[in-house]
């Protein structure tokens, strides 16, 4: 189809591409927009968006940066959809769970809008990779879901100059923002420093209300789609707050940090080592934490061996799927204020959902000195696949 | 003088669930003081071991970061308002 109108007279930018009769009547309520219009519409039709992460923040950014004419979207991801994404990643649906997420986010976008062009990017955002993805674009926006890969779209933003549309979520709280802007802070001049691992619970960990990425996602959508076309008040220097419980919308000032080794003093040349930076490697990977399998903790449990089971999950997660009566519950966050009434001469097995957070618990009583602490592998999921299937997995 | 602190969900559990609450003060350390007098556990999720507040936690006085007034000994009057933000990633 070769039906472009004549736009010439209007068009300030030559460079922007022609609208089609069939994009015009798609876009028509953007068009009766004097902020959006024709030319305004062009300048979407030509932006490349890259998507980093399609899950909960992704997944309503997506949907509306499609619908809206957005002319090339990336997409990075490398995970596959997992019936508990459900709950709050409407890119993918019931019949999605098992397939890649972006084999299916790429069907989904198709479907809101085929005259977007898609682009799967199917890895693992790295340092690596970062600096080549993002300088393809015009813009990025923020998805991913941990500190280490936060920092990594901040640097590369700042060093390719490419702005970072951020948001972020946590329970029933959203942050959202633009970063890496020519004279607008970063990310690091926000949070100068990630926490250490173990200190901010992950949503897998901590939990998220399903529509809260429906909230900051598409404010992050609307931030995008403001900055191409260059209109309104853009989030630069400014960070909403989202408390969706309270029902309170606040946008507090972020300043750019003169000191602020991206974006302030300039010393940082080249990503880094983002692992290492958040902490997330200090504990050697040569030096795992003993495991104990499901089956063989079953086994000690049914011979009746002496030996302690700590469950350091939550106790409403306790409700949800519980370990043996002899489990004693003491959550991650209580564990330090409990070392003192644990036996360090007894066996002890930390158990939680995944293995994760009681791997975690496990290092904590080794530098308090334990030396028969094991980690139960796989945690509640794997326990209810080889021991006790009637238990529900979350 | 009581000033209106807003917690994240993050320590919501250190609060016993409260979300707001009403602490008093004269300056932003003293309010913060306050609320850890009350629940202690809230403290060490805040402020390190020598008492400085965490580069991944802001504190917030009407919308301005402290670090960038008088860090916890700025002044607070009747009508502010202290918000904590902690850094999140969940996406």
């Amino acid at each position: 189809m070769t039906d472009t109108l004549p736009l010439h007279e209007v068009s300030t930018t030559p460079a922007l591409p022609e609208l089609t009769s069939q994009e015009i009547s798609r876009y028509s309520r953007h068009l009766l927009l004097p902020e959006v219009g024709v030319e305004g519409q062009r300048k979407l039709k030509a932006a490349r968006v890259l998507l980093i992460g399609a899950g909960g923040l992704g997944s309503p950014a997506a949907l509306y940066l499609a619908a809206a004419g957005i002319g090339t979207l990336g997409l990075v991801d490398f995970d596959v959809v997992d019936v508990t994404n459900l709950q709050r990643q409407i890119l993918h649906g019931t019949s999605d769970v098992g397939r890649s997420k972006l084999a299916s986010a790429t069907d989904r976008l198709r479907e809101i809008n085929p005259l977007v062009r898609v682009e799967a990017h199917e890895v693992r955002f790295t340092a690596a990779n970062a600096l080549d993805l993002v300088r393809r674009y015009d813009l990025v926006v923020d998805g991913t879901d941990n500190f280490a890969t936060r920092d990594l779209v901040n640097d590369a933003g700042v060093l390719a100059g490419v702005p970072n549309v951020y948001g972020s979520i946590f329970r029933f709280d959203g942050q959202a923002s633009v970063f890496c802007t020519t004279h607008g802070p970063c990310y690091r001049c926000l949070y100068p420093e990630p926490p250490p691992p173990g200190l901010v619970p992950s949503c897998a960990e901590g939990g998220v209300l399903g529509v809260l990425p429906g909230l900051v996602g598409t404010l992050q959508a609307t931030e995008a789609i403001k900055l191409i076309l260059g209109i309104g008040e853009p989030l630069i220097g400014r960070l909403t707050l989202i408390d969706a419980l309270g029902a309170q919308w606040r946008t507090v000032k972020v300043r750019r940090n003169p000191a602020c080794p991206a974006c302030g003093t300039r010393e940082l040349q080249q990503l880094i080592d983002y692992d290492q930076f958040c902490g997330v490697s200090n504990v050697p990977t040569e030096v795992p934490v003993p495991e104990i399998t499901p089956l063989d903790v079953a086994a000690r449990l049914a011979r009746n061996d002496d030996f302690d089971l700590i469950d350091v999950r939550e106790p409403h997660e306790v409700r949800i799927a519980a370990y043996p009566a002899r489990a004693r519950v003491i959550p991650l966050g209580s564990l330090g204020e409990a070392i003192a009434s644990l036996d360090a001469g007894r066996d002890i097995v930390l158990a939680c959902r995944s293995g994760a957070r009681s791997a975690k618990a496990v290092r904590q009583l080794q530098a308090a000195g334990f030396t028969r602490v094991w980690n139960l592998a796989g945690g509640i999921l794997r326990w209810a696949d080889e021991v006790d299937p009637s238990i529900t997995k979350y | 003088m009581s000033i209106p602190v807003r917690l994240p969900s993050a320590l919501a559990a250190q609060t016993g669930g409260h979300r707001k609450l009403d602490a008093e003060g004269a300056t932003v350390g003293a309010v913060l003081d306050d609320v850890v007098q009350r629940f202690p556990s809230v403290g060490p999720r805040l402020r390190d071991e020598a008492g400085a507040l965490y580069p991944f936690v802001t504190v917030y006085l009407n919308d301005q970061d402290i670090r960038f007034a008088d860090g916890f000994a700025t002044a607070v009057r009747e009508g502010d308002e202290v918000v904590i933000v902690p850094a999140v990633a969940g996406g």
